[in-house]
């Protein structure tokens, strides 16, 4: 069983903290297939928050196949991530590695390169909401 | 029941002064909600008209399909924790539970004991001695173990210290879970309802500013920033809300059903709490003429 937190300072929402908690855990393994998830009262027992916030956590991830709400027993992990992506790891962490050091060859400090990939990841991100809208 | 509370151009006078205009609401059952809005603005005036404390001078109000206070039926059905914690100082918390078992049909005793020992209080206590924050969750419980389908609160966290305030919030939405409660809850203070809330009524000046699902007013609502512009010549969907201007920028929140496709504005989006100060801010700058027409609108 996991326990969530909320950073309140983070200005991401209470919704999407709770489902990049459980990614994560899914990503290092901290869930695993038959893990339940803290039922919706405790949740909004420990972190005072709206039910219907959990409820949409918990549906979202249901809807991304990663986990299964049995109606009066609880929400439980159907999938694992951990092993999936990280096979994809090490080649995009080479490219990332090359393209930072022809940032750094062009002139550009760490806070532009920052700057850089924020801007571009957020407007592919908006490309592809609008798209798929 | 698909509605806790319905008004239709609701409105109270105190002789001259009017406490409550025009207010037309429609709140979803299963919801949490939050009325904010500054000191004076009228929240106790509407939360005593849904329970039947103060009669409307003109307009209607129903509370889960009936006039509030208007039966002992629908009396059982609504509970109601009012500003200052009401509880009798001189006696026990015990004593309370007696009070609440005899005064409520459908009382539940066991819930109220199995409360009060989860939250820490002790039977034998006087009321009178209670802290704030214990007497806030002595009024919570006697409020629950009515077993109300629709729970209303006046600002009752706003007096607590932080962490009174966490564990009544806590208690509060452990209930609304475990008795599928639909809640109302006022505060001047929006911080604290910004992640318990998903429904939001923003009352300033006697008024209704703004109702309606969290998401979709927060989805609603972008701050741009960008190059000085031109308020007038901005697209005729944006409804501006506020806008500041330096001599290259501006930044703007606008309240829009269209994205925000032009690249020379940045999109944010906005917090609960900023979003109702920018209303508030707007209440405040508006003439009451002005003010008038926009609502008719």
């Amino acid at each position: 069983m996991i326990e969530f937190h909320l950073d309140g300072r983070s200005g991401v929402s209470p919704y999407l903290q709770l489902i990049q908690q459980v990614r994560q855990a899914l990503r290092l393994g901290l869930l695993t297939e038959g893990d339940q998830l803290p039922t919706v009262k405790d949740v909004v027992a420990r972190l005072a928050i709206n039910p219907n916030t959990v409820l949409k956590a918990y549906r979202e991830l249901e809807y991304e196949g990663l986990v299964a709400a049995r109606p009066g027993v609880g929400t439980f992990v159907t999938k694992t991530l951990a092993d999936e992506s990280l096979a994809a790891h090490g080649e995009l962490r080479t490219e990332l590695e090359a393209w930072l050091a022809r940032a750094r060859r062009a002139g550009l400090d760490e806070e532009s390169i920052e700057a850089l990939i924020l801007t571009t990841f957020r407007a592919t991100t908006r490309a592809t909401t609008k798209e798929a809208i | 029941m698909t509605v806790v509370l319905e008004s239709r151009a609701l409105s109270k006078r105190y002789g001259r002064r009017r406490a409550l205009i025009d207010c037309t609401l429609s709140i979803p059952a299963g919801r949490v909600a939050g009325l904010v809005g500054p000191n004076g603005a009228g929240k106790t005036t509407l939360l005593n008209l849904a329970v039947g404390l103060l009669a409307p001078t003109s307009g209607t109000i129903e509370v889960l399909g009936g006039q509030p206070a208007s039966s002992p039926e629908q009396l059982a059905r609504v509970g109601f924790v009012a500003q200052d914690t009401p509880i009798c100082a001189g006696l026990t918390v015990a004593d309370h539970l007696k009070l609440g078992a005899k005064m409520n049909p459908r009382w539940g005793d066991g819930l109220a004991r199995r409360r009060i020992g989860t939250v820490g209080l002790d039977p034998r206590q006087r009321a009178g001695k209670l802290s704030g924050g214990q007497r806030a969750r002595l009024a919570l419980t006697l409020a629950i173990a009515k077993r109300p389908e629709f729970l209303i609160l006046d600002e009752l966290v706003a007096s607590l210290d932080p962490l009174a305030r966490r564990q009544f919030l806590q208690g509060l939405m452990e209930a609304a879970v475990e008795h599928e409660l639909s809640v109302l809850i006022s505060s001047h203070l929006v911080a604290d309802l910004e992640r318990v809330c998903d429904y939001l009524i923003v009352l300033i000046e006697s008024r209704v500013q703004l109702a309606g699902d969290v998401d979709g007013l927060l989805t609603a609502h972008r701050l741009l920033t960008g190059p000085r512009c031109d308020v007038s010549a901005l697209p005729a969907d944006w409804q501006v809300i506020s806008a500041s201007h330096t001599d290259r920028q501006s930044t703007l929140l606008v309240r829009t059903t269209s994205l925000v496709t032009d690249p020379g504005w940045a999109v944010d989006q906005i917090s609960m709490e900023d979003l109702v100060l920018a209303y508030m801010s707007k209440a405040a700058m508006t003439p009451e003429v002005n003010r008038t027409l926009e609502v008719q609108r």
